[in-house]
């Protein structure tokens, strides 16, 4: 199998509200960013893939308001729907298939301008379950009970989730949250759905990303050291809670496992060198550690206590300050993919961590991490 | 270098204006099984699901992973690509992608709609911006018509050349179990149908469908093990120009022009009329039928009404077009892309029983929605070099 | 942002997407809700080829992927496997429901998946995974989920 890179990414600034820019003025802010980091022009792009919702946008055919501003008029073009993770595999499988050398992929949303409430209670099932009126606030709720329950985490340990994160985000000029807070900020914080507190949860965002993957025949001849993709895989659990172990992930267990496999990486523990991780509840952080191998069962708690989760620490995970930080569903996952690119290039200024040879990017769809995308990337 | 792609099996449900008896994950369960026993596959066998449908339709977020306990995606790779009409025609091209890269030797592709759960005109109205195009927009009809009216304005046509095309599709719908409408009409019914939009009758267009429907695309030799006569992947394109409707060259079809020109010229393809041997297009409407085969270079622009007046793309003529009846006997909307490039492939594959062209070697499968986009395949007999 | 743009007073555009749904329930399902609703009998459907009983039931097993599934009873006692609490009146929320609303992960005795629903006849702080709880049918039932109207503690 041919490889590809990753040689450019563009992030536009997280923001509550953005209520000067509309889709598709965010889409041209990420993508001339991108195309600035690349030293690419537009003509460089042989096609495009755009990642969006048409829940959260409110649009059937939400790509419609993009296409255009991301360059894709007259190229050839695709649209997923799902976390940018799953939208930058497919531009990955453009790349690799031998009809495309360049892919350019966007993804973006607005929680500023709907009521997630309603968005994610869409997600359920309608005939057995939406009546019942959960959103996924309270289904993630559910899920990090069953978590702390088998694992015996702490509410403690889950709230230095929230702590490391917002302090990491001090350092991202893009984070929308940075904050210096405690583990009794977290604890005192607003009860929202036992057992996540406020502090617990990631805020609603707007914002948009992109990034340019290229087939390694040209992927040296950009402005930027490329940035290797050496591992990816996804993988999707059963849709019903009652279905699944729901204080487990064992869809992520096997993305994980393979994307290990396709990158060579023998002993995930010490071969990677930084990883950001899909922490839109603070539970989350440390379940997906353990459920991807980096940490032995119920053992994540004790190691983020120990500050090994922290920059300086053994494995850095979400330096950038994470989705808990600044939390544009959607787009999640190319931010978390850019902020690994930045670490790997040596470019991620005050959150930059030591040796970052290795990253891991970590992307979720569905209620509960139902569906999960692990990617591999490296220098070389 | 990619590797070279085949589809392996096909499965369709027998589409219908309703299907209470099924919930989605039903409706999707029924296209599956039949695609796997046409390839004789077990859903293990299966490396990847790509999935695609129109939120609005259902009203279901997260319809991948919703649906998997009737995709058969329960653990494993799991996508979701929409793009509007389109959609079924997009998934297939993705599915094409993730076996040509490499990643997956068997990957299974549905589209789906259950189009009786909503009101698909209120639906597709919020296709259109919510600031410029959706208030002063209803559905699809309307941009359809307009498109109509300028061809004619350009080109002489008439409402008559339109029915043509209508009667044609519904004769071949005829020969086709599968499909939702099956009765023929004369040109003067068409005529003499309400009118919707002038110059579109009823019967000039497409109705609401639920259906599901399944492909199988496999990689190289495997494909050649699978199948005896496996359809091969020649090419893809797609364009999807255009952000509001009054972006487009009204009575052309920009994007099938500029994609298929890109097919042609990549495969070699010198006349598409005499090469090709069977369409399936995705025509929602008869006038479809007359403008888009030209931008497709069929026929020459103002051609289409005299080429198709003339038999050519009956059953039995030089190049016949939607064997299956296509999308005027059928629209699930979701699926019909996609059931596009299933009729397709099994014309290649001999595989059309009562609606089969004779000695098939490229076929040509097409998806049309969004803004005036269109998406494309070329299939072919013989494995691409 | 160039200087073209300064001073205008951004804009919000208000609207709604507001399009009816008629979700087939199909045979299945609807057999489900028949028998809630004029029997409060919760049924299930069990795979004739690896035995596995599912809830909610399914026209086919997803793990299997064959059509081979026969009706069974399950009880309407079982076990919470995990719950959570809203503590703000969240918009999913039905209306006429009002927070703190507790929603439980079901499995009923007889099943080997578990369903989700409502807890009630209880406080917050005396729910924990691990207690048993017996369904609770609505006395006026439609043929819907909700005609449990909730689960309740055994005592």
């Amino acid at each position: 199998m041919d490889r590809a890179a990753i040689v450019g990414v563009g992030t536009v600034k997280i923001e509550k509200r953005k209520v000067r820019e509309t889709f598709a003025d965010m889409a041209w802010q990420a993508v001339n960013g991108a195309l600035e980091d690349a030293g690419m022009t537009i003509d460089d792009i042989d096609n495009v893939v755009t990642t969006s919702s048409d829940f959260w946008d409110g649009r059937t055919i939400s790509c419609m308001a993009v296409g255009d501003a991301s360059g894709a008029a007259h190229k050839n073009v695709s649209c997923v729907e799902g976390d940018g993770t799953y939208g930058a595999f497919y531009g990955m499988a453009r790349c690799l298939s031998g009809s495309y050398k360049t892919t350019l992929v966007t993804g973006h949303s607005k929680g500023s301008e709907s009521v997630s409430s309603l968005i994610t209670n869409c997600a359920f099932d309608p005939i057995y379950e939406r009546m019942l009126g959960m959103d996924m606030i309270t289904a993630c709720a559910m899920q990090a009970n069953a978590y702390l329950h088998r694992t015996k985490t702490t509410r403690e340990q889950t709230a230095m989730v929230s702590v490391k994160n917002h302090g990491n985000a001090l350092k991202n000029p893009h984070a929308q949250l940075p904050m210096d807070i405690t583990v009794k900020d977290v604890l005192d914080s607003e009860m929202i759905a036992d057992p996540l507190r406020k502090l617990d949860c990631s805020p609603v965002s707007d914002g948009c990303a992109a990034v340019v993957i290229a087939h390694e025949s040209v992927a040296k001849k950009f402005r930027k050291k490329p940035v290797w993709i050496r591992g990816v895989s996804l993988c999707a659990d059963s849709f019903f809670f009652g279905d699944r172990d729901l204080s487990r992930a064992r869809s992520l267990t096997e993305a994980a496992k393979k994307a290990f496999a396709m990158a060579g990486i023998k002993d995930p523990r010490t071969e990677i060198d930084v990883a950001e991780i899909h922490d839109a509840f603070t539970y989350q952080e440390l379940m997906w550690l353990e459920e991807m191998g980096l940490a032995d069962e119920s053992s994540a708690g004790r190691h983020l206590e120990k500050g090994e989760y922290n920059i300086d620490g053994r494995l850095p995970v979400n330096p950038s300050g994470g989705l808990l930080s600044g939390h544009p569903v959607i787009a999640a996952g190319l931010y978390s993919m850019a902020a690994v690119v930045r670490q790997i290039r040596g470019e991620a200024g005050g959150f930059q961590v030591k040796k970052a040879r290795t990253g891991l990017v970590h992307g979720v769809n569905g209620l509960g991490g139902q569906s999960h995308c692990v990617w591999l990337l490296g220098d070389r | 270098m990619g590797k070279r792609v085949a589809i392996v099996g096909t499965g369709q449900t027998f589409h219908k204006s309703h299907r209470p008896d099924v919930n989605g994950q039903e409706l999707i369960n029924e296209a599956v099984v039949r695609a796997l026993q046409d390839a004789d596959l077990k859903m293990k066998d299966i490396d990847a699901v790509v999935i695609g449908n129109m939120d609005h339709f259902e009203g279901i977020n997260y319809v991948d992973c919703w649906s998997v306990d009737g995709s058969g995606g329960t653990m494993k790779p799991i996508i979701k690509l929409t793009t509007g009409g389109t959609t079924g025609c997009t998934v297939a091209i993705g599915g094409y992608h993730l076996v040509a890269s490499g990643m997956f030797d068997k990957v299974l592709i549905i589209g789906w709609e259950k189009n009786s759960e909503s009101d698909t005109t209120g639906a597709i109205t919020t296709a259109f911006d919510p600031i410029w195009d959706r208030l002063v927009f209803a559905g699809a009809i309307s941009g359809l018509a307009a498109e109509a009216q300028a061809y004619m304005a350009r080109y002489g046509a008439t409402d008559r050349d339109g029915a043509r095309v209508s009667v044609r599709d519904r004769r071949h719908a005829m020969n086709n179990p599968h499909a939702q409408l099956r009765k023929e009409v004369a040109l003067e019914e068409v005529l003499a149908s309400p009118m919707l939009a002038d110059p579109i009758h009823l019967l000039d267009v497409c109705p609401r469908t639920d259906g599901a429907c399944a492909v199988i695309m496999a990689s190289g030799e495997l494909a050649e093990k699978i199948a005896p006569k496996p359809d091969w992947i020649w090419a893809t394109a797609a364009r999807h120009s255009y952000t509001y409707l009054g972006d487009a060259d009204y009575g052309r079809l920009t994007s099938m022009r500029e994609g298929a020109q890109e097919i042609w010229k990549k495969t070699g393809i010198k006349e598409p009329r005499k090469e090709l041997d069977v369409i399936e297009l995705y025509q929602p409407y008869s006038f479809g039928g007359l403008i888009w085969i030209e931008d497709m270079g069929i026929v020459g622009p103002g051609e289409a009404p005299q080429y198709i007046w003339d038999g050519n793309t009956d059953m039995g003529g030089e190049l016949p077009i939607n064997p299956s009846g296509g999308v005027i006997s059928c629209n699930p909307i979701g699926a019909t892309g996609l059931i596009r490039c299933a009729e397709a492939a099994m014309q290649v594959m001999g595989k059309a029983e009562g609606r089969q062209v004779p000695d098939v070697n490229f076929a040509f499968s097409t998806g049309f929605g969004g803004c005036w986009w269109t998406d494309m395949i070329l299939h072919g007999r013989k494995k691409p070099k | 942002m160039t200087d073209q743009f300064k001073g205008i007073e951004p804009m919000v555009y208000e609207s709604m997407i507001n399009i009816p749904y008629s979700w087939w329930a199909g045979d299945t399902a609807s057999r489900f809700f028949i028998s809630l609703r004029d029997e409060k009998k919760i049924i299930a459907t069990r795979c004739m080829t690896c035995g596995k009983t599912y809830l909610p039931p399914r026209k086919s097993c997803p793990a299997c992927f064959t059509g081979d599934t026969e009706w069974v009873d399950v009880s309407d006692e079982g076990t919470l496997l995990s719950f959570t609490v809203a503590r703000r009146q969240f918009a999913s929320i039905p209306r006429e429901l009002k927070a703190p609303v507790i929603w439980g992960l079901v499995k009923l005795d007889g099943a080997d998946t578990a369903l989700l629903h409502y807890l009630g006849d209880v406080k917050p702080e005396d729910v924990s995974i691990g207690m048993r709880v017996k369904a609770v049918f609505a006395e006026e039932r439609k043929g819907t989920i909700r005609d449990i109207s909730h689960f309740r503690p055994v005592r």
